[in-house]
């Protein structure tokens, strides 16, 4: 389904494919996809933390890409395979890189970690084999007040030396 | 065959991590009531102004708008209180201007909360407030401690003449004017330390939930120490009694400080919910986190320090303007005073010291404690001295610490500014430090840079806190409104398993990890079969909460008090059990036994036999295994050791990065060596951010210049090193398990090791000092020998 040429300012129908399921929601357009996903949905894993694209908190993949949801219009992801932390985990298996973060001690006080894995499984998925400089690169858009950073790095590094 | 080892000294992985990995952490947005409306707060918009009246009525017709309160509304509620009273040094108390929860009269920084608009979504409250019309006179503002003490600056409150809040003093002048007298050399520094906005990532946010059929009012809050919040909010602003009133702080997403205070919105959401019966949400947006959230830091210092011929420090005189914002926030006046020239004496055997810290208002936001809260500002001010005391005497600056270092042997050792440190060796950690960051190398190093243009430096600091605060009879004389004792209830279930109810709170330091270790440690429990519950007034006895790296000093230690109580009770259910006398009895490894004999009961069976009390001395012990502690420490505890950095400069842009930095740090025994270094680093970090990136400025009519990401550096993952963390320790030796803290000690010891290399690095451009941040402009001017820029 593609976006609809006029819509608003009132509630729109739009059909979001989010970790696989089809969900029917009704949106005002201005909505983002951070707010779709954490108030319609119930989806409150993605975080909002600057709502500006700043800090990369809400980040998410469309497509497999990863992308701001803070930033990104909900009706603008419609058509779109919208997968959030929560549909990372294969049923009860972790993905690589939430298992190494784990091992790693590459979370604090957890609220920037969502999309922080979002982003370096991400890059695993382009680059399986990155080095200590591409992950930096990967998470150049993170803000983590905790100072985690070089155990994500690690953490990230280690998921690669594991992925099959 | 043995368990795996998941007691003290286990790198054992987070408990909590699981639902935080998974997107299943539990914050106050995240939380959702039946019915909820959403609050949205109008904030000013002027850093100074006569609130003459504010026109609500488009907004109350706007779309979805259930109701709009201003200070009119608030009748009967109270001012935010303040929870310390500083003394002028004429004995005369602080002065304490009133803080309404809104504005009233006037506005008095950027961000003072002046009405509330409350709807059906977050949205419609938006749109709403912006159709407030609010008529302001401006008045002439003040942004900076030293213009608020010019004459005929702008006065903040009318109760607070010359902006002054007080005017403080601790040590022996006479003596140390008597010693800067016969003095064979001294060294003078005029220095700030930058005022800094936590910025937590998890922005603030608040829901109150009111049940008309009981009464209670229950509010969910992102908050370091939810009883706190309780006492604060139900005895002082809404007079709401505690059994009444259930306050909730569940995963909360970093505080560093900032969500220690009781904020303005918590009182609003809490009585707008009892009065709309509906329960109402707040969330900060991001510019309210940098235009309402306590900021940290702002001083204005001239250190001085008198010297013997071979370089024994013989005085350290220090005077400090400090920046109190337009209210005092709720710990602000203990900040630079009992946890900043306390610590003046530092790591060094100084025999007379004396500082007067005059603190004064101004038209910005609240400043109160920030990760490390006063410290930071004692280390910098004192190791940033040292440093150029070494440059203007010629001493060589490592040599010139060891020189006047506390020796081990000194212990307890008394310091001229009240505080009575009880162990430490200082050598040991400068030793390791060195070692570990090759200092020796450096020359090798430093010429290699040169080699390919850049300017390479080495810097250090070796640096001291108090931290387990606090002893409450202590605090109190010195104006403390609390106590700082922590509370424990180790409940033992039927089948052995445990939940530890902590006062103490966890957002991000890992307590239901640390705290499980020493359960299991303790009690012999398997790690997997203890859980701790934090954050929840109706579940925890009572507690203080989180923050001046106190929870395993204080909060362990009263743990540990509650397994005592468990233990003796065990042993007299065991000495039952087994026909012994209790004196007998023996508890090891979670089994109690008849000494010398193979004769045990496991503290499983022991838990069973107490909650099913068929076979049980019932006519002198109680059914049950679930005990409770108070503990209140005797002292404080004195974390210390040695961070190094090494940086190099770009002399063509003036970008420094750091290169290497290790920490090497004394935070007695440590329970769990992976969080440990999480905790450094993470100090380290924002310690490296403060010394090279961050600031907050307001230009000179108040308005918040860096407020947002955009505008406002921290430290990204292209900023920080790969950094060693290393500890030597000595044990604390007046609590229990020995442990002294570690969440501050990063942020603490970090920032003047890191400006000690920058310095270093430009010694060939006669840089004797440079003010934080060292910013890329700031530095990029000195190497072009062009003018400092005045206003960063």
């Amino acid at each position: 389904m593609t976006r609809p040429e006029m819509a608003g300012p009132g509630k729109t129908a739009i059909t979001l494919a989010v970790n696989g399921t089809s969900r029917q929601l009704e949106l005002e357009p201005r909505t983002t996809l951070a707010e779709a996903l954490r108030n319609t949905l119930g989806l409150t894993g993605t975080k909002i933390a600057c709502n500006r694209g700043a800090c990369s908190a809400c980040t998410v993949w469309l497509n497999g890409q990863p992308v701001l949801s803070c930033m990104t219009l909900a009706i603008d992801a419609a058509g779109q395979e919208i997968t959030t932390i929560e549909g990372l985990a294969h049923g009860e298996a972790l993905h690589p890189v939430q298992d190494a973060f784990i091992e790693h001690d590459a979370m604090q006080c957890g609220f920037c970690t969502p999309g922080m894995v979002m982003s370096c499984a991400a890059l695993l998925e382009r680059n399986p084999h990155p080095d200590a400089e591409a992950v930096r690169d990967a998470i150049a858009g993170h803000y983590c007040r905790c100072g985690t950073y070089p155990h994500v790095v690690a953490a990230t590094l280690a998921a690669a030396e594991r992925k099959p | 065959m043995n368990a795996p080892f998941e007691g003290i000294g286990a790198s054992m992985k987070r408990k909590e991590d699981l639902r935080f990995i998974s997107g299943h952490g539990h914050y106050v947005d995240d939380i959702n009531r039946p019915g909820q409306l959403y609050a949205y707060i109008k904030r000013s918009d002027r850093a100074h102004a006569e609130l003459r009246g504010i026109d609500t009525a488009a907004a109350k017709a706007s779309a979805g708008v259930v109701a709009v309160y201003t200070s009119a509304d608030l009748t009967g509620i109270g001012g935010l209180p303040c929870g310390w009273q500083i003394h002028n040094k004429d004995g005369s108390p602080m002065a304490e201007p009133a803080h309404p929860v809104l504005a009233s009269g006037k506005v008095r920084h950027v961000g003072d909360p002046v009405a509330v608009v409350i709807a059906e979504t977050k949205q419609q409250a938006k749109d709403a407030a912006e159709k407030l019309v609010v008529d302001y006179k401006d008045l002439p503002a003040v942004a900076t401690v030293t213009d608020a003490v010019k004459p005929g600056a702008a006065q903040v409150h009318e109760g607070a003449a010359g902006n002054v809040c007080y005017d403080w003093e601790i040590g022996d002048k006479g003596a140390v004017d008597a010693a800067f007298a016969k003095a064979a050399k001294t060294v003078k520094l005029d220095l700030t330390n930058n005022r800094l906005i936590p910025n937590a990532m998890e922005p603030r946010a608040a829901i109150g939930e009111y049940d008309p059929t009981t009464g209670e009012h229950t509010l969910y809050t992102t908050s370091q120490n939810p009883h706190v919040i309780r006492l604060l909010m139900g005895a002082f602003v809404l007079q709401i009694p505690e059994h009444k009133l259930r306050v909730v702080a569940p995963d909360v997403g970093g505080g560093f400080g900032s969500k220690i205070y009781h904020y303005a919105e918590e009182a609003i959401v809490t009585w707008a919910s009892g009065k709309l019966a509906q329960p109402v949400k707040w969330a900060a947006e991001r510019n309210e986190s940098f235009m309402s959230d306590a900021h940290g830091r702002d001083h204005v210092s001239t250190a001085e320090l008198a010297l013997a011929a071979d370089g024994t420090f013989l005085a350290l005189r220090v005077k400090t303007l400090c920046n109190m914002g337009a209210y005092l926030s709720t710990f602000a006046p203990a900040v630079p005073t009992y946890l900043y020239a306390t610590l003046l004496a530092g790591v060094y055997k100084t025999p007379a010291i004396y500082a007067e810290v005059k603190a004064v208002f101004t038209n910005t936001v609240p400043v109160d404690a920030y990760r490390g809260a006063g410290r930071p500002e004692a280390s910098f001010l004192l190791e940033r001295l040292v440093d150029v005391a070494a440059r203007d005497t010629g001493m060589d600056r490592v040599e010139i610490r060891r020189k006047n270092f506390i020796p081990k042997d000194a212990f307890p050792y008394q310091t001229p500014v009240a505080l009575q440190y009880d162990s430490g060796d200082y050598v040991s950690t400068l030793d390791a430090a060195m070692k570990h960051a090759d200092w020796a190398g450096f020359p090798a190093r430093r010429a290699a840079a040169k080699a390919k243009g850049k300017l390479r430096g080495i810097g250090m600091s070796t640096y001291l806190e108090a931290c387990g605060i606090a002893p409450s009879k202590v605090v109190g004389s010195l104006g403390a409104r609390a106590g700082l004792y922590e509370v424990a209830n180790i409940r033992v279930h039927p089948t052995g398993s445990v939940t530890v109810f902590t006062g103490t709170h966890s957002h991000g330091q890992g307590h239901e990890t640390t705290m499980a270790q020493l359960v299991s440690d303790q009690l012999g429990v398997p790690f997997s079969q203890v859980e701790v519950v934090h954050g929840d007034t109706s579940k925890i006895p009572f507690g203080m909460g989180t923050y001046g790296s106190r929870s395993l000093a204080v909060g362990g230690s009263a743990m540990v008090k509650a397994m005592d109580k468990i233990i003796t009770k065990g042993r007299k259910i065991a000495a039952h059990l087994l026909e012994a006398a209790v004196e007998d009895v023996e508890f090891k490894d979670g089994k109690f036994t008849v000494a010398g004999t193979d004769r045990s009961k496991t503290l499983s069976e022991i838990a069973l036999t107490a909650y099913v009390p068929h076979n049980y001395p019932i006519e002198e012990l109680e059914p049950g295994l679930d005990e409770t502690a108070f503990y209140d420490p005797k002292n404080f505890t004195y974390p210390g050791g040695c961070h190094v950095c090494e940086v190099e400069i770009d002399a063509e842009t003036g970008v420094v990065s750091v290169v290497n930095f290790t920490a090497v740090d004394d935070v007695g025994r440590v329970v769990n060596p992976m969080i440990v270094e999480g905790q450094v680093q993470g100090g380290v970090a924002q310690g490296i951010g403060q010394a090279l990136l961050e600031n907050a400025v307001y230009d000179q009519d108040g308005q918040l210049l860096s407020g947002s990401f955009m505008d406002y550096t921290m430290p990204r993952a292209d900023n920080l090193p790969n950094i060693k963390v290393g500890t030597e320790t000595t044990l604390c030796t007046h609590n229990p398990l020995g442990v002294k803290g570690c969440g501050e000690v990063g942020a603490i010891g970090s920032p003047p090791a890191v400006i000690n290399a920058v310095v270093d690095a430009l010694s060939d451009y006669g840089v004797r000092h440079l003010d934080m941040p060292a910013s890329p402009q700031k530095i990029w001017s000195i190497i072009q020998g062009a003018p400092r820029m005045a206003a960063e």
